[in-house]
């Protein structure tokens, strides 16, 4: 054996790629408790305090600076530090921490109205590359194909959010690969692969593939270029602790300089760590203390990622979000938990150096979870409000044990599978357009096909349902194929060659569609069955407003008169969406998830015929509208789990926030609940949960006195945010939302 | 055989009225008119809204995970539930069928004989005692204390098990040897589980606006953190050491 890989369990792993068969192989399985877990080194404190320093300045100035004329390429720039003395882990995305880095392939727009935001200025000569086309992005080549019909659908907003002016994302690689086989293994296998595709007839697919593992190669070799300004050499495996973590860690950040994805997910990297850990333990050569220094100082260059966006983009998304999704826990399809103690370790940063945002800490939830870790996880939502939690029982049948979590929801098989983003279709805006005959409701604009208008004085839920259903078949036609312009475009202009230089050669690729306003559209049609809906028309005839007589049961209240409404009208969107031909036969998948968006989405769509007036927000993701789950949070919490996830295997949604005097009386008893809720909600087949757990007054205190919560951390649809860099609108939303605070 | 019940409303995560999470219901009708009455909305018999306990019980058999994982179950609370025996029973019985833990929150104020079948089915009792001095009790809640303990003392004779709730109002309930006495009474019993101190608070003042209610206790305060220590030592002194806040 290697002397890198001395006193590890020989397997399948040392003969092929196969992180996973080295996972199962190699690690240990922890099922006590967290009293063994360390608390901050000084020069953990001394060096977090100077990133706050950072981020304070960064937080007044909007960005804290971005360079303007050099194109961010994994080589493009020097090393950086924030203090080299202090960091255990190192490597920055440009010379300077936080200062953010230019990334055009995507588009070159984004980049200019992004620094023209914060009062810089491109470049001429970068900018001379793209306004004489030397170099052309992704967003023109979108643009050059997209049909008037795309245009208009996008500009009403029934479909948005799509990737189309800048990098999709949502691409994990296995940056494990760089820690275990070394970047010159790597390389030959890529070689190897290439050579498979020696064929006898040079079809387009091939003639692709062979030039896109070209391009991972050049790209795996720079990532070797990029870590020897660090000093590093990563041509050979890892051999201990600290390399594991700093190899993987480069593999991420070359990544992070190549793409600005919407989302750039880590995938599962702390019980692989975990490995190297308990040997280096064995050996006698690492503590406890040590080992927790690592992680804390791994997970700190996390928190540091940026990209340059505009002001409006991180509007939208509130804050800056990079979904750097770190899924934690599961279990083995052995029966083995793989918990470990670094699964531990990893949610222990949010003690160690205070809650946040990033990395996206994604606990795996099974019934058969080790109790300790379950009631570590649970104090530590508690506590932080920090994690988000999805269900491994339910996922894992599908997506095996070594699955990944990109962006919010998103389960993939890291460095087998990747996802062609597709934001998301506004199905309350469609039921709209249903209602008025394919016009919108705010323009007028016939955006939708021309049919009949519905007429009557009161809304019949047999007619508007079928026309809804028209225009659903419209709907997913037209977005199935915008989303293959988009990511053609996306391929052949902005290609993620490292991320795709970390998985196999062939993966398979899914095409993930995603719908905002459902219990908006689950509301209004009940209200048309159960309860009677009057349109108010203008002057031209268009419907732009109902007065609802009588009550109806609302989605969020586990009454099946309405939620089956709302699990019909996913299952028929996703049926639709499976008709049609996608871009490198990917398989059509659906979230149902808005992330923060759902402020905008609400603002940009009229009256909707459940009483929500227009420009009211939708309720986010999966959740109930707010303040018409009436029975308590955990009638809220069965409805969404009866969405079903083999119509929605993108995700789906939920967020709960509740009082801690809500959950029980004592810390063992919200802790013990908490759990409870959890088991209850996945045992029930819910798929995905944020949890938080605070009073209303520390958030309205925050809104007050900003300064005072640098570091309030909550969880929104899939992902974390900073409190104090939301929006007021945004943070007035989460605020209203429904807490669950009778107690 | 379904039996129809009142109820006042329902709520499906309850985490404070007895172990776990708990789906409450909360049935219409209460015998007293305690003055520091949180749901005055449910006073009236003729108010809520009917269900039979066919209807319920396919509601509660939804939330069975939940209770199963959290080591919960069923609360009927009010109101007081024991307005309406044969409803709760039929409820509690066909709960204690389905696996499911119930307990009981009630005041007391009601005939033994027609609460005893009701116990069978009970695992759990959280009895409100809202005071120990008979006059006070009187003032409080309008009614006599005598049933209340009464029932405490079967209770401990059937060893059922029991959750003592005894509300702290500032200048009401507060005063040492009221406190004393009750907890002197406590130690000779030998059922119970948990003593529960709550703090009064003002969450239910907006309701007695709302229904038109005179609200006496509009310039009481919460209890103060010492005033609650006080009353915890008290307890202590009595030798109630299961006290919780």
């Amino acid at each position: 054996m290697i002397k890198e890989w001395q006193n590890f369990n020989e397997g399948k792993w040392m003969e092929e790629i196969n992180v996973r068969n080295f996972i199962q192989k190699n690690y240990t399985p922890y099922e006590g408790d967290g009293s063994f877990l360390e608390g901050p080194t000084e020069n953990t404190t001394k060096l977090w305090n100077k990133v706050l320093e950072y981020m304070k300045e960064e937080r007044e100035k909007g960005i804290l600076d971005a360079d303007t004329k050099v194109i961010s390429t994994i080589t493009s720039h020097d090393s950086g530090y924030i203090d080299k003395n202090l960091e255990k882990i190192v490597g920055i995305q440009t010379e300077k921490p936080l200062k953010r880095a230019i990334m055009p392939f995507g588009g070159i727009r984004v980049v200019k109205g992004s620094l023209d935001a914060y009062g810089y200025e491109l470049d001429p000569q970068t900018s001379a590359i793209f306004d004489n086309r030397y170099r052309k992005t992704h967003n023109d080549g979108v643009f050059d194909a997209y049909t008037d019909e795309m245009r208009r659908a996008r500009r009403s907003g029934v479909i948005t959010g799509l990737p189309d002016a800048y990098g999709r994302g949502r691409i994990i690689g296995d940056y494990r690969r760089v820690a275990l086989y070394g970047i010159d293994k790597l390389i030959e296998g890529k070689i190897e692969e290439k050579k498979q595709l020696d064929m006898d007839y040079m079809t387009s697919k091939v003639v692709r593939l062979r030039e896109e593992i070209s391009e991972q190669i050049y790209a795996l070799n720079e990532l070797k270029e990029m870590a020897s300004k660090y000093d590093l050499d990563i041509s050979k495996p890892a051999k201990n602790s600290k390399e594991a973590v700093q190899w993987t860690y480069l593999g991420y950040l070359a990544a992070v300089k190549e793409q600005n994805g919407a989302a750039m997910s880590l995938g599962r990297v702390s019980t692989f760590f975990d490995i190297y850990f308990e040997r280096d333990l064995e050996n006698g050569t690492i503590t406890e203390k040590e080992i927790q220094e690592i992680m804390d100082h791994f997970v700190m260059k996390l928190r540091m990622v940026r990209f340059l966006r505009t002001p409006s983009y991180d509007q939208l998304f509130s804050g800056d979000p990079t979904w750097v999704t770190e899924v934690i826990g599961g279990m083995g399809i052995d029966g083995r938990t793989l918990v470990s103690k670094s699964s531990f370790r990893v949610l222990h940063t949010l003690y160690n150096i205070g809650p946040a945002p990033e990395p996206n800490l994604t606990v795996l939830w099974s019934e058969k979870l080790p109790d300790g870790f379950k009631k570590y996880v649970t104090k530590v939502s508690i506590d932080t409000s920090s994690i988000q939690y999805e269900n491994d029982d339910l996922m894992r049948p599908d997506y095996g044990d070594d699955y990944g979590i990109a962006c919010c929801v998103s389960a993939m098989k890291i460095g087998k599978q990747m996802q062609f983003f597709g934001a998301r279709a506004n199905l309350a805006k469609a039921l709209l357009y249903a209602i008025n005959g394919g016009k919108d409701e705010t323009s007028g604009d016939q955006i939708g096909p021309r049919f009949e208008p519905v007429t009557s004085e009161y809304l019949e839920f047999d007619e508007v349902t079928e026309k809804f259903d028209l225009v659903m078949d419209w709907l997913a036609q037209l977005y199935i194929n915008t989303l293959n312009i988009i990511h053609y475009m996306h391929d052949k202009y902005s290609y993620e060659r490292i991320q795709m230089a970390l998985h196999d050669k062939d993966v398979l690729r899914t095409s993930a569609c995603g719908i905002a306003g459902l219990s908006v559209v689950a509301d209004s049609l009940s209200a048309m069955k159960h309860s009677k809906v009057k349109v108010i028309r203008n002057e031209e005839g268009l419907a732009v407003d109902y007065e609802i007589e009588g009550e109806y049961p609302a989605f969020g209240n586990n009454d099946d008169r309405v939620d089956r409404i709302a699990t019909s009208i996913v299952k028929k969107f996703m049926n639709k969406l499976r008709k049609h031909k996608t871009y490198r036969d990917s398989v059509p998948t659906l979230s149902i998830l808005t992330i923060t968006s759902n402020v905008v989405y609400g603002k940009k769509t009229g009256s909707t015929p459940d009483g929500r007036k227009a420009g009211d927000p939708f309720a986010p993701g999966a959740n109930p509208m707010h303040g018409r789950d009436t029975n308590g949070a955990i009638a809220s919490m069965a409805s969404v789990a009866k969405i079903p996830f083999e119509h929605s295997e993108d995700g789906i949604s939920y967020t709960f926030s509740i009082v801690p005097k809500a959950l029980g009386k004592t810390e063992e008893d919200r802790i013990n609940n908490l759990s409870g809720l959890l088991d209850g909600y996945f045992h029930d087949e819910g798929h995905h949960i944020n949890v938080n757990v605070f009073d209303k007054e520390t958030l309205l205190d925050a809104m007050d006195h900003p300064e005072k919560y640098p570091q309030l951390t909550i969880r929104v649809s899939g992902y974390a945010v900073n409190f104090i860099k939301l929006t007021r609108e945004q943070q007035l939303d989460v605020i209203n939302r429904t807490f669950h605070e009778r107690a | 055989m379904s039996v129809k019940g009142n109820i006042h409303s329902i709520e499906t995560c309850g985490t404070v009225d007895g172990p776990g999470v708990r789906f409450v219901v909360f049935t219409q009708g209460c015998p007293l008119r305690c003055q520091y009455c949180h749901n005055p909305d449910t006073w009236k018999v003729n108010d809520g809204s009917e269900i039979s306990t066919d209807e319920l019980m396919s509601r509660i058999k939804k939330y069975k995970s939940y209770m199963k994982f959290s080591g919960g179950g069923v609360t009927m609370t009010g109101g007081e539930p024991l307005l309406q025996p044969k409803f709760v029973k039929e409820i509690f019985k066909r709960c204690k069928k389905e696996g499911i833990h119930t307990a009981l929150d009630t005041s007391g104020f009601i005939p033994l004989d027609n609460v005893k079948e009701v116990l069978d089915y009970t695992d759990l009792v959280l009895l409100d005692i809202k005071s120990f001095n008979p006059t006070l009790y009187k003032d409080l809640t309008g009614v006599s204390s005598d049933p209340t303990i009464r029932l405490a003392k079967y209770l401990s004779e059937i060893n059922k098990p029991t959750w003592i709730r005894y509300v702290l109002v500032p200048n009401l309930t507060d005063k040492e040897e009221d406190i004393r006495a009750l907890a002197k009474f406590l130690s000779t019993l030998n059922n119970l589980e948990r003593v529960e101190l709550l703090p009064f608070h003002k969450m239910g003042e907006f309701k007695w606006e709302e229904l038109g209610y005179e609200y006496k206790l509009k310039d009481t305060p919460s209890p103060s953190e010492e005033s609650v220590e006080k009353a915890v030592k008290i307890f202590k002194e009595e030798g109630i050491n299961i006290i919780d806040q």
